[in-house]
């Protein structure tokens, strides 16, 4: 990657525009408990390719309208997002090297913890527990992220952004 | 997060924020609207004659029966002046929105309806279809508002039954078709079939709404209290109008002449 001035920040609001347009899209209601979360993918991309670019900042207010979007609590999903992308900065050079299946598995950890920071202040609000199914997003977002990767690269190539 | 949870210091921020996800919300609304615009330019004529047909006969019912509740209404009027009660039956200012077809949170019985504060809406206003009860607003954005459904797990509502007046709660359940009464003693004169309609206790829901019905009653002598659930009334999944209602009065719920009037309902 040659250095050079920053350049396509309209290309990364896009990205997270379109994922959070997948966010509300209207499933039918048991598809809908399987909806991956497409912010979170299209931040650790971000996150692990433009490190100075996208991270905790970004990852804050594309949670505070994920907050809106979907009417948590606001800041429930902030909080989570920042935490993603605070570990996803931390570690991008070593998480860049890992093969593909490793590179899955982190990708499985770091939305399962969106998930989990989610849960916490749910269940912390005193709403009701969910049981095993709640974790199945962070699952197919792990079998997506080969796929979400290829493209945002792809995307991220043909515009240039860096 | 605390200050949003316990407080209301952060709905103004909300409100704004909504504004900026409009757009996207407007996007996916997109389609399913223009498929509805579609289905109504070109239905054939004899699908709108049959349409239309149905509806005249649908009306003059209708009417039939309109007919009987203004005499009600009417002798309703004259008994309870009689017993110098100040119970009001009647019109209420109502406003028409259409549901944004966006799907929320999957764990949390939320819908996005396209009317906000700029057509007066406020919060806790609540919600109906042509049937009964939905729920009430919870965030009140300009253009748009969340409203939360009865079936929520975080939602209850003041009802009694229709038939004897016994006045309880009706819990969310998380299911859609599924609320549950808790603390009804064994010996409650409860039965199958028996219609719940909102008591207007609180002040937040218009009296003699209808809710829900009882679908299941399990006595267990074992235990403190029936286990009771009801479906409601609402198609909390299929429609895609709903009514927004303003209670009279709002400002003094508590006040004994208003406040009192749900107890006095038959």
């Amino acid at each position: 990657m040659n250095l050079g001035r920053p350049h396509g920040g309209f290309v990364i609001i896009s990205s997270f525009a379109v994922a959070m347009v997948l966010t509300i899209v209207p499933l039918p209601d048991s598809v809908a408990r399987l909806r991956p979360d497409w912010v979170g993918l299209t931040l650790i991309f971000w996150c692990l390719l433009l490190p100075y670019r996208v991270s905790v900042g970004s990852g804050f207010v594309a949670g505070l309208l994920l907050d809106v979007l979907t009417g948590t609590l606001l800041g429930q999903h902030a909080l989570a997002l920042s935490l993603v992308a605070y570990v996803c900065v931390r570690l991008h050079a070593r998480i860049r090297a890992y093969p593909a299946w490793q590179q899955m598995l982190t990708v499985l950890v770091l939305l399962m913890l969106h998930q989990l920071v989610v849960l916490w202040v749910d269940r912390t609000i005193g709403r009701p527990g969910h049981g095993f199914a709640y974790w199945l997003p962070s699952f197919v977002g792990m079998f997506l992220w080969p796929l979400a990767y290829r493209w945002l690269l792809s995307i991220q190539r043909a515009f240039s952004v860096q | 997060m605390t200050v949003d949870h316990r407080q209301h210091h952060l709905d103004s921020m909300r409100s704004a924020l909504s504004v900026v996800v409009y757009p996207l919300q407007l996007l996916v609304d997109l389609p399913g609207n223009t498929y509805d615009w579609f289905r109504e330019s070109l239905a054939t004529r004899r699908q709108l004659q049959e349409e239309n047909f149905s509806l005249r006969k649908q009306q003059l019912v209708l009417n039939t029966q309109l007919q009987k509740l203004e005499a009600l209404e009417a002798e309703n009027r004259h008994l309870r002046a009689l017993l110098d009660s100040s119970f009001q039956v009647g019109e209420r200012p109502m406003l028409i929105a259409a549901l944004l077809s966006v799907d929320m949170d999957p764990y949390r019985h939320q819908i996005e309806i396209n009317k906000g504060s700029l057509d007066k809406l406020f919060e806790g206003q609540p919600l109906l279809d042509s049937r009964g009860v939905m729920g009430q607003l919870i965030h009140v954005g300009p253009f748009t508002s969340t409203a939360m459904l009865i079936t929520d797990p975080a939602h209850a509502i003041p009802v009694q039954i229709n038939r004897n007046g016994l006045r309880t709660i009706a819990l969310g359940t998380g299911k859609l078709d599924r609320l549950e009464l808790p603390n009804i003693p064994n010996n409650a004169d409860i039965q199958v079939g028996d219609l719940l309609v909102s008591s207007g206790l609180g002040g937040r829901f218009p009296p003699g709404y209808p809710v829900a019905d009882v679908i299941e009653v399990e006595q267990d002598p074992g235990r403190a209290f029936s286990r009771v659930l009801a479906r409601p009334r609402a198609q909390l999944d299929r429609s895609r109008e709903v009514l927004l209602v303003w209670p009279e009065q709002i400002e003094h719920p508590m006040e004994p002449a208003t406040g009192a009037g749900g107890e006095e309902a038959p």
